[in-house]
């Protein structure tokens, strides 16, 4: 089906992709900072069509008991994981003094 | 207690914000599993509970401004049709997702100047009413003008929907700005605000989202009205038939 809708003026068309499976909306992966200070943390995923729709169904589905002060949305498709876990984090697991915890830490220092 | 002329005025305005509020509540809670997407039922029933909760704040302070020893509880669930006072707009059915959105948009751009304005009200309990639903307001029109601007220059069957939406309920878009003696004198106190001064800023609004959306105003000279007075359309009397069914069959039934 072709069609015709107008451009509003000085509009850009946006250019989100569509998913690979049948459905209609992209898929967002949704992190959250929960308090100033701290890192957004993933809090999980979500369908919308666009990113300021993304931000708002954040809000509905994983801040609405105050748990958020930030919201960050990425579409899904641009996370790029690792895999094969045995060759990239086995070689770490008998080299305890990487850890550093031979140091003293102040409580003052707090969240680090 | 004895209560003034100015109380029972005073209850009579609260019952009019209230009622809106409930009954656009009611009407978001019928199309819950209903919305194109989950994310977006959760989005309406969020916005339900909002418009109910400042329903609540307002019926309590009704219920004790008029003195007749009735509940918030009372107000909502054991008044009839022509004792509602909302406007016609609030209790139009839901139609499809664009005509939800479009009776969305035009009551959260009314909302957000309502509220504004009632900030400064000199009674700071419905001032602090207000300045609550404010932000709440500011929100859901940020959701609603959303929709109405990616529907209306989306495709070309959702441009016609949104549009067919703005039409059909543009008619009931000018009662929120009628003002009458009673609100008048309200508004001369600093209690309630001059609504009619309020249309100026909703229009400014509506016609920027519209042009965004590149949906048409609509033309149609013709208002409908009486929602204040308790002349409502045949629609409310349905959904209230539903939503007070167990408080009337069952009086004082809580769980």
């Amino acid at each position: 089906m072709s069609y015709e809708v107008p451009l509003a003026p000085g509009e850009q068309v946006a250019d989100i992709e569509r998913t690979s499976d049948d459905h209609g909306w992209p898929l967002w992966e949704v992190f959250v900072r929960p308090k100033r200070g701290l890192n957004h943390t993933h809090a999980g995923s979500l369908h919308a069509p666009d990113a300021e729709a993304a931000i708002q169904n954040a809000r509905d589905g994983y801040t609405r008991r105050a748990e958020g002060v930030s919201i960050w949305v990425i579409p899904s498709k641009e996370i790029h994981a690792s895999d094969d876990a045995a060759a990239m984090f086995d070689p770490f697991t008998d080299k305890p003094y990487r850890h550093p915890t031979f140091y003293e830490i102040p409580d003052e220092v707090g969240q680090l | 207690m004895n209560k003034t002329a100015i109380d029972i005025e005073l209850a009579t305005y609260l019952l009019r914000l209230a009622d809106d509020n409930m009954v656009i509540g009611q009407r978001l809670g019928e199309y819950l599993t209903r919305a194109p997407e989950l994310e977006e039922d959760l989005a309406v029933g969020n916005l339900a509970l909002d418009h109910i909760g400042v329903a609540q704040h307002l019926y309590e302070y009704a219920a004790e401004a008029e003195g007749k020893g009735r509940s918030a509880d009372d107000l909502a669930m054991l008044r009839s049709e022509r004792e509602y006072s909302n406007c016609l707009l609030v209790e139009q059915p839901n139609g499809d997702f664009a005509n939800v959105m479009a009776r969305q948009f035009f009551f959260d751009a009314y909302q957000l100047v309502l509220w504004g304005a009632l900030a400064a009200s000199h009674n700071p309990r419905l001032g602090g009413i207000a300045s609550q639903a404010e932000k709440e307001a500011r929100y859901h029109l940020r959701h609603s003008s959303g929709w109405v601007i990616k529907l209306g220059d989306g495709t070309a069957e959702s441009h016609q929907r949104m549009q067919q939406g703005i039409d059909a309920l543009w008619r009931f878009t000018a009662e929120p700005f009628e003002i009458d003696e009673l609100e008048a004198e309200l508004a001369m106190d600093c209690v309630a605000t001059d609504a009619s001064a309020l249309r100026d800023d909703w229009e400014t609004t509506v016609d920027r989202v519209l042009g965004e959306a590149t949906l048409r105003r609509p033309e149609d000279p013709y208002q409908a009205s009486g929602g204040r007075s308790g002349i409502h359309t045949e629609h409310l009397g349905h959904m209230l038939a539903e939503m007070q069914w167990m408080q009337r069959s069952y009086p004082g039934l809580e769980w």
